[in-house]
């Protein structure tokens, strides 16, 4: 009797409970402002100023900011929200203000459809999102079935764009690969290449296998080619063992710079000196808190961003996302800050106003992105296809004396 | 040759950092029967001490460390007397799952504090590499203090336990907590004690992983911690030296495995042997048989 | 005479309990379709409904192996992962082959039920002869190994039929045509969308109904006698050996089936800590545990609590797995704390004395 009590009780509290979150829950998604708002403190709200009669386009966006992955989510995050607000300042997308919330969602598919629908409750027109390739892809199936527009700022895996209504800003993983290959080929940096990936990782894998199968039309021998996982990413000894042991002259690292700037490290410990050559992922790798810069002294990447770059563009745009999060902004945050410059400028081409609804605007979103050329911070006189790849080139940057210099 | 050395070597450094985690482990689950899943989270809450005081704060690796320890044991003292305490007459699986949201906290408050941007971290250790074998071996200096802390620490313990009577009360209320209280000791206190010590152990190993795998983010903590669990359970918890014995294995298996089987099944290949020493020795290679009351 | 009276109760308050426990479930969808129906839901919680069938599921099977047979699981995870991906493959395979949805699905669900049974068999031959943490430990390494060996698994289709690879994907050989179906740790893309909130409810009711049957059959009380007193249980002839694979086995085919629904409810599907690691089974078991260890109907309630819990959070974006934490620590110590429940029951007693005396 006592113990049916207790599950009485219990239940009555779990109900109790979940009606009152359900309450406050409800409360939250009704204001709806609150997305880009996530460092209270500094209260950047982007919410519309009700000077303009001419309402506001909803962009929502999706991407991890809690998790192991949090670090590409809220660079995002901020540089889209960057652009917002400079766009707003200027008067909004023709006339219209933006409003911005963006979700979070760990990094897990399940999660990012979570947040998709949340983002839909609170009336999203516009996706820019999600920054993860398998999210990436799971939001996908529901987006293109809603025909809502869908821009991922770097969702790479080849399925990211299946649909019509995807496109990204990033390249492609095989692009990049490919692009690798045959830089390396053509100007002769080595032969004799080693590989160290992430095997659980969809970019890695993707630009890895790129490489791989187009190394040999480049007559580049692959002499190791070392994985590692998620689980398993702090300990490099035994890779970089390996690839000393095969005479590589070049270690080709197709990962992101968190990984990298501890491989950079051991290789050191080990006393292994060869070079190293990345992609975009390496990217961020000078701005890794304390991070010995001289370690990265020779190292080569493809990037079509870089935060020291001369451009007036780039400039101020690091410039103010310092001022701002007290950060400097890495390829990820560039990258969504294009997008929603992307997302502005084929929306003016599209003739979008606020009151069109998703669906409308995604028909005429998909038309425009492949009409318009922008000038963004992750190339020049960008383009898209109309199956949602970018048309852009990847600069080659040798790091020396701790600066990116163009090769 | 030379390399099955270097491999083996790194295997032992891996190991060592391991041992230390799976100390910290083994002494709360021998005497609160507790798995502690946020033994790894103070690891990395240590580390990120040590990061603040030295490459913020400017000061020597030194008094990183010592800060780190006293930190992580206020810290360790704290979760215990909050979130584990009023749990003591609790169900084990009770105080696993609050193990788990306090993991969860410290991941959190770190990721909201320091970001999510990784940290380099710099060494604590300034002793240079070794080279033998004329240049073709080298054994970094992290790798050397990690395992002569490993074992300094090893043979401390035992001391202290075997020693002092604080030690001996600890074992005292790992054989039995009634009985021990009835002999008038502070079974509250006691327990409070170990987990100060764990997590004291925690800092270091925090400072010796971070100096050789450097960098730092919210999660470091986690895998390490769950790697030193399964290198606790490998040598039997509850035994010292079967943590010291079970982490070093632990590292050279991984390690070797890497090197020669499989890089990114290694750690299956870590989870299978595992598993077969538990079916060949059910409570760990050097735990205590249970023998079970009718 | 007596005696059998007392039984006849207790068989009749079983009852009155399972039935309780189906009309929870058959009256939460009622309620749930019909709001649907009047548009009254969000799509967030549109969304929500397959994953709470999923979770549901999960919190049950899992009480199975914690509450009933009283053996610590930290590899359930593992379970769900092989039947996601067994169904998902069988499901992309099969997308020309047998083209009605309905029917595909339902093979798609028996596989990964039959494949989780068999991992389980796998796992529970070893595992079940160790006791306590050490068990849950062993658990715990099958699991990340499942989820380990899937990431390096590489399946392509072409006009030969199927290739198989432990490499890489060029490893395949495969003809021009040739698609891939799981590609390593990037796992399966465009798996069919059939998990539906009917399916989900329907299966958590034959889950239900394999549970709550078994518990209450002669081997239920089998398996009860050996978490009671394994000694004791022997010395009387049972096959303890059996029951206890018997309760292991079935658990892990029920997760198989949580498993299937959750591939079938995504169009990407790849193995992560996330989603499959020792991290989702704790969480798993973190519902079994505050709904009450051997108790059901708790576990199913803390199983949908702590699936709304974040997303209902998600108002305090960076703060959100934070105030998660904070609760989930909150709850713990307010259900489990011997000192907190006494204060309960105080409380609780005072005021139905005062009640009577009125």
């Amino acid at each position: 009797m006592k113990k049916s009590m207790k599950k009485l009780l219990s239940v009555t509290m779990a109900v109790a409970m979940a009606a009152s979150l359900t309450a406050c829950g409800g409360q939250s998604s009704g204001s709806g402002t609150t997305g880009a708002d996530t460092k209270a403190s500094e209260g950047a709200k982007t919410e519309a100023p009700k000077a303009s009669g001419e309402g506001t386009i909803k962009i929502g966006g999706i991407g991890p900011i809690t998790g192991s992955t949090a670090i590409y989510g809220q660079a995002v995050m901020n540089g889209a929200e960057l652009a917002i607000n400079e766009i707003n300042a200027n008067g909004g997308i023709g006339g219209a203000q933006i409003e911005y919330n963006f979700q979070d969602d760990e990094g897990d598919t399940e999660k990012a459809v979570n947040a998709y629908n949340t983002l839909k409750d609170w009336g999203m027109q516009v996706l820019m999102g999600t920054v993860t390739s398998a999210p990436c892809i799971a939001v996908g199936a529901e987006s293109s079935n809603d025909n809502m527009f869908q821009l991922t700022p770097s969702g790479s895996a080849v399925d990211c764009t299946k649909f019509e209504n995807q496109f990204r800003v990033c390249f492609s993983d095989p692009n990049q690969g490919s692009a690798s290959a045959q830089y390396i080929g053509e100007n002769k940096l080595a032969t004799k290449v080693a590989v160290i990936y992430d095997s659980s990782d969809v970019y890695s894998t993707g630009i890895h296998d790129k490489f791989i199968s187009e190394a040999g039309n480049q007559g580049i021998e692959i002499v190791a080619d070392e994985a590692f996982t998620a689980d398993n990413n702090t300990n490099f000894s035994v890779q970089l063992q390996k690839a000393q042991d095969s005479g590589a002259e070049l270690v080709f690292l197709p990962i992101y710079y968190s990984q990298a700037a501890l491989i950079l490290a051991q290789a050191k410990q080990m006393g292994f000196e060869t070079s190293f050559f990345g992609c975009d992922g390496l990217d961020g790798l000078l701005n890794v808190e304390n991070f010995d810069t001289t370690l990265a002294e020779n190292v080569m990447l493809l990037t079509p961003f870089a935060a020291d770059a001369k451009d007036e563009l780039t400039q101020k745009f690091v410039a103010s996302y310092k001022e701002k999060y007290k950060e400097t902004p890495n390829q990820f945050a560039a990258d969504a800050y294009d997008a929603i410059y992307a997302i502005k400028a084929a929306s003016e081409k599209a003739g979008v106003t606020a009151d069109m609804d998703a669906s409308t605007i995604c028909d005429g979103l998909k038309k425009a992105m492949t009409e318009i050329t922008i000038n963004g911070l992750t190339g020049e006189n960008m383009k898209w296809t109309a199956d949602g790849e970018p048309d852009k080139a990847p600069k080659a940057v040798k790091i020396v004396n701790g600066v990116y210099n163009a090769m | 040759m030379m390399s099955f050395i270097s491999y083996f070597i790194n295997g032992l450094s891996l190991g060592s950092v391991y041992a230390i985690i799976a100390l910290g482990y083994t002494m709360v689950y021998g005497i609160a029967k507790m798995l502690n899943f946020a033994h790894g989270d103070v690891i990395m809450i240590g580390g990120y001490v040590v990061f603040t005081v030295v490459s913020t704060m400017g000061l020597g690796p030194v008094a990183g460390v010592l800060l780190a320890v006293i930190l992580c044991t206020v810290l360790g003292v704290v979760i215990e007397g909050v979130a584990y305490r009023p749990l003591r007459m609790a169900s084990p699986l009770a105080v696993l799952i609050t193990a788990i949201g306090v993991s969860y906290l410290l991941q959190n408050i770190a990721l909201l504090v320091f970001g999510s941007n990784p940290k380099s971290f710099t060494s604590v250790v300034t002793i240079p590499a070794l080279k033998l074998a004329g240049g073709k071996l080298t054994i970094s200096g992290e790798t050397i203090v990690t395992i002569i802390s490993c074992v300094v620490i090893m043979i401390c313990l035992t001391t202290f336990i075997k020693k002092t009577k604080a030690g001996q009360a600890m074992l005292a209320v790992s054989e039995d907590k009634g009985a021990a209280q009835l002999m008038g000791i502070n079974v509250d206190g006691t327990i409070a004690l170990t987990f100060a010590i764990g997590s004291a152990l925690a800092a270091i190993a925090g400072a010796l992983l971070c100096s050789a795998y450097p960098t730092l983010t919210p999660y470091t903590g986690s895998m390490p911690g769950i790697k030193a669990f399964v290198a606790a359970v490998f040598g039997g918890i509850g035994s010292i030296p079967g943590a010291l014995i079970g982490g070093l294995l632990l590292g050279i298996i991984e390690n070797l495995s890497k090197a020669y089987i499989s890089s990114q099944l290694s750690d299956a290949i870590v989870f299978g042997v595992l598993i077969v020493v538990l079916l060949v020795k059910p409570t760990g290679i050097l735990g205590k048989k249970i023998s079970e009351k009718v | 005479m007596d005696k059998s009276n007392k039984t006849n109760f207790r068989l009749s308050k079983t009852l009155k309990s399972n039935i309780i426990t189906y009309g929870l479930v058959i009256v939460a969808f009622i309620i749930v379709q019909m709001l649907v129906n009047a548009g009254q839901v969000s799509s967030l919680m549109k969304g929500l409904l397959v994953p709470l069938c999923i979770y549901t599921i999960l919190a049950i099977s899992l009480n199975l192996t914690v509450g009933i047979l009283g053996e610590l699981s930290l590899g359930h995870a593992g379970f769900m992962c092989v039947g996601a991906f067994s169904s998902a493959i069988f499901s992309i395979s099969m997308l020309e082959t047998i083209p009605n949805a309905g029917f595909r699905f339902f093979l798609a669900i028996l596989i990964g039920a039959a494949s989780a049974a068999v991992a389980g068999i796998i796992v529970g031959i070893p595992v079940l002869r160790l006791r306590g943490d050490y068990l849950a430990i062993v658990t715990l390494a099958f699991g990340e190994i499942i989820k380990n060996v899937v990431n390096v698994i590489f399946i392509g289709k072409d006009s030969n039929g199927l290739h198989f690879s432990m490499k890489n994907a060029m490893a395949l050989n495969m003809e021009k045509d040739g698609k891939m179906i799981l590609n390593g740790a990037q796992g399966i893309t465009g798996t069919p969308k059939n998990a539906t909130f009917l399916i989900g409810v329907l299966l958590i009711l034959v889950t239900l109904f394999i549970v709550l049957n078994l518990i209450h059959s002669r081997s239920g009380r089998a398996i009860m006698s050996v978490r009671d007193n394994r000694i004791a249980a022997e010395s009387i002839g049972i096959n303890i050996t059996k029951y206890k694979l018997m309760a292991f086995t079935i658990s892990a085919s029920l997760a198989g089936v949580a498993g299937v629904l959750y591939s079938h409810n995504l169009s990407s599907l790849t193995a992560t800590q996330k989603n499959f690691g020792y991290n989702q089974s704790i969480m798993i078991l973190v519902f079994v545990v505050l709904g009450g260890i051997g108790n059901i109907r708790g576990s199913m309630i803390a199983a949908v609590i702590l699936t709304l819990l974040p997303e209902l959070l998600r108002g305090l974006n960076t703060y959100r797995m934070l105030i998660y934490a904070i609760i989930l620590i909150f709850m713990m110590i307010f259900n489990w704390s011997p000192k907190l429940i006494d204060l309960r029951k105080r409380i609780f007693h005072k005021s139905r004395t005062e009640r009577e005396r009125v």
